[in-house]
């Protein structure tokens, strides 16, 4: 069924259909409309859910903690300040290995105090061990956080899940999607896996105890099996994105390659400025321009030997960052893509742009001159600079 | 109220074996608290003492579901265990009655914990909050907490040749708990285990939340004779600067009125961290904390009058 939906209105309509047994959450823009519409679903009686109104985000994920570890189903939503107050909490529901899944909407991180877009919320969590991916648009949106159940709760990954969307670009903006019914979702995500849990483990009469202190003769070989699940995670996840693909027509994996097969140059991009960059690119192929792109989908895990190989035919890589990593070098995405490059045998000229912090706007010309500084790079086949500000007035 | 003979005829749930000081107060109360309880239960520590010495990795003495996740956070991880249970519940999936526990140092609860014990109780999840309340951060080597008397020396509230211990009085949260209009807020001790296990019966008899702050002594950082932690949490009782009181649905409620109120000095002088405070040169500030303790003494026979 074709919908217009905003990305936190697509978001809410996923949490319906996914219908978890508990939301704990706190309001924060711009993810707020995502918990609120969700409310109006609990107090119609549309879902099943025990929804816990918790007075902090830290609270928000202790509370999904302590319910996932009852046993249940256990999803919130948040953005910038609030994905940063629950900052220990993410580790730790990583480190207990609880499938939560998260509604994340990018907003950036103060100070300054800004309610826009930027990635840098989600960029500062990327060692919490959780899994990470990145929307275009309001389907992807929706059609991501509905994997993020089946990711999560993999026996082979048993990690918590962000899907993410752009704040106010896509959280807020009006799109079509196709939604699929609400039987077919619950096909897909199944029931709940038979996993231990707190509940079970008293109504079983075998007590569990979750949560021990690890002194250091084990706290490493749990980390390990943590770690696991992340690379485990590189290959369920295109497996449930090829059964999603099966079954709805819509093929997820790692990332989209756009007319990057016989391109020249490329740029790397995550979220919504894909879609403005993918036209750009269709601009400059009307001109005879060899462009390409690489648009990220998952971030962690990060794909790095299938990004590194889908980029080795590229004379200059322009990275498009929308975050201040504070690096003293870079934002964060370019030494994950330096990375996956260094052993590929492939050495394309590679600069980081860094762009559209506290939701500063990027225009198709500010891609287009970002194209036109790669293009030159490849002609002169010199690297020029490792990173340039777009649209700042410096 | 249960007897001495129901008690120990009980299924243990907090098991031997775990690496409390000898002398702990925190292990005795564990082990009162949880004997109370009849029905099944779910536990959860905030990060502490109980929780680092009873979970050691591949130990534990938890005969219970038990899960730790934080310092901060033991209300808001039991609200969602217990919101889990409500859910399973109203779906029909489960139909036994679940009761859940939480357990919190002063550090836990009064301070770091103070706002998720709030949104807890505002919330009305059904778990008995226990502060096990040591009168300070000891698990990480004696820190002072908003719980720490007045003039107490903590490591960092030291006695010293200018500041005299702990510059404030200790927090009364038994009447912030009291606020949050709970059906039951109780103080107690481990030293009248009558007390300590009637007061958890009642509390979980409550379709709501409540909540029991209980003096646990530590034989390391007040420090004392580690044969004596039933005592000095008797003559703390005995001196009124810890009362046993129940606030029922509002009510105040004394639970023990000493035959002979004793001196606040009789219980400092059993601690090395008064010791400082019993020089004659702090006579002053002696009759302070006394005039102090006396006051609320008055006032807490004032409220539970009428």
């Amino acid at each position: 069924m074709k919908v217009a939906k905003t990305g936190n209105e697509a978001f809410a309509e996923a949490m319906r259909q996914i219908n978890p047994d508990v939301v704990a959450a706190y309001p924060i823009t711009p993810a707020t409309e995502v918990v609120q519409i969700f409310s109006q679903f609990v107090a119609d009686g549309l879902v099943k859910t025990e929804f816990v109104a918790v007075e902090s985000e830290h609270s928000a994920m202790s509370a999904c903690i302590g319910a996932s570890a009852a046993g249940i189903r256990a999803m919130t939503g948040t953005s910038s300040q609030g994905l940063a107050l629950m900052w220990e909490m993410l580790y730790i529901a990583s480190g207990l290995r609880l499938p939560i899944v998260m509604a994340m909407v990018n907003r950036t991180l103060s100070a300054p105090i800004n309610i826009h877009c930027d990635h840098s919320d989600s960029f500062g969590a990327r060692d919490a061990g959780w899994i990470q991916i990145f929307s275009e648009n309001v389907q992807e949106a929706y059609d991501n956080l509905i994997q993020s159940v089946r990711i999560a709760e993999h026996p082979d990954v048993k990690l918590p899940v962000m899907a993410t969307t752009d704040g106010f670009i896509l959280s807020h903006c009006l799109e079509t999607l196709e939604m699929i019914p609400d039987g077919d979702v619950r096909s897909f995500i199944k029931e709940s896996p038979d996993r231990e849990g707190l509940i079970k483990s008293l109504v079983n009469n075998k007590p569990i105890t979750i949560g021990s202190l690890d002194l250091q003769d084990y706290y490493f070989e749990h980390k390990r099996q943590s770690a696991q699940g992340m690379f485990n995670a590189l290959k369920v996840i295109p497996e449930i994105g090829r059964e999603f693909g099966k079954v709805f027509g819509r093929e997820y994996g790692f990332f989209e390659e756009y007319r990057l097969d016989d391109a020249d140059v490329a740029i790397v991009v995550m979220g919504s400025t894909a879609g403005t960059a993918k036209e750009v690119v269709d601009r400059l192929r009307k001109q005879g321009k060899k462009a390409g792109l690489l648009k990220i989908r998952v971030f962690r895990p990060f794909p790095s030997e299938m990004i590194s190989r889908a980029l080795s035919g590229i004379k200059a890589l322009g990275i498009m960052d929308r975050a201040e990593g504070m690096s003293g070098v870079s934002g964060p995405l370019y030494p994950e893509i330096c990375a996956s490059l260094y052993d590929s045998g492939a050495r394309p000229l590679v600069s980081d742009y860094i762009y559209g912090l506290g939701g500063r706007d990027v225009a198709l010309e500010d891609i287009e001159y970002i194209y036109g500084e790669l293009f030159r790079m490849a002609e002169k086949g010199k690297k020029e600079y490792t990173l340039k500000y777009i649209g700042v007035r410096e | 109220m249960p007897s001495l003979k129901q008690l120990v005829k009980r299924e243990e749930r907090f098991v031997s074996g775990h690496r409390l000081c000898a002398g702990c107060g925190e292990g005795i109360v564990a082990r009162m608290v949880t004997l109370a309880i009849e029905k099944p239960f779910i536990a959860c520590n905030a990060t502490g003492c109980m929780e680092v010495a009873s979970t050691i990795f591949p130990y534990s003495a938890w005969n219970v579901p038990w899960v730790h996740t934080a310092f901060e956070n033991a209300a808001a991880t039991l609200s969602g265990v217990e919101a889990a249970y409500r859910s399973l519940r109203r779906q029909g999936k489960i139909d036994k009655d679940i009761l859940f526990l939480a357990f919190g140092g002063d550090g836990g609860t009064y301070d770091i914990g103070l706002q998720s014990l709030s949104g807890a109780a505002e919330r009305g999840h059904k778990i008995l909050y226990v502060c096990c309340n040591n009168q300070a951060y000891m698990n990480t080597g004696i820190q002072r907490s908003s719980a720490t008397p007045r003039a107490a020396s903590t490591s960092t509230s030291p006695s010293g040749k200018v500041l005299q211990g702990k510059i404030q009085f200790p927090k009364d949260l038994a009447s912030i708990m009291v606020a949050h209009n709970i059906p039951y807020v109780a103080t107690s001790i481990p030293g009248k285990w009558n007390d300590l296990t009637g007061k958890v019966e009642k509390a979980v008899s409550y379709d709501g939340f409540t909540f029991i702050d209980v003096l646990t002594p530590c034989r390391l950082g007040w420090p004392h004779e580690p044969s004596l932690t039933m005592e000095i949490s008797r003559l703390a009782a005995d001196t009124c600067i810890w009362p046993l009181y129940e606030v029922v649905e509002g009510r105040y409620k004394i639970s023990y009125k000493p035959r002979e109120k004793k001196p606040v000095a009789e219980w400092f002088k059993l601690q090395r961290r008064f010791d400082h405070l019993l020089k004659p040169a702090n006579e002053g500030l002696l009759a302070e904390i006394q005039a102090d303790v006396d006051r609320r003494w008055e006032l807490l026979l004032k409220k539970s009058e009428g």
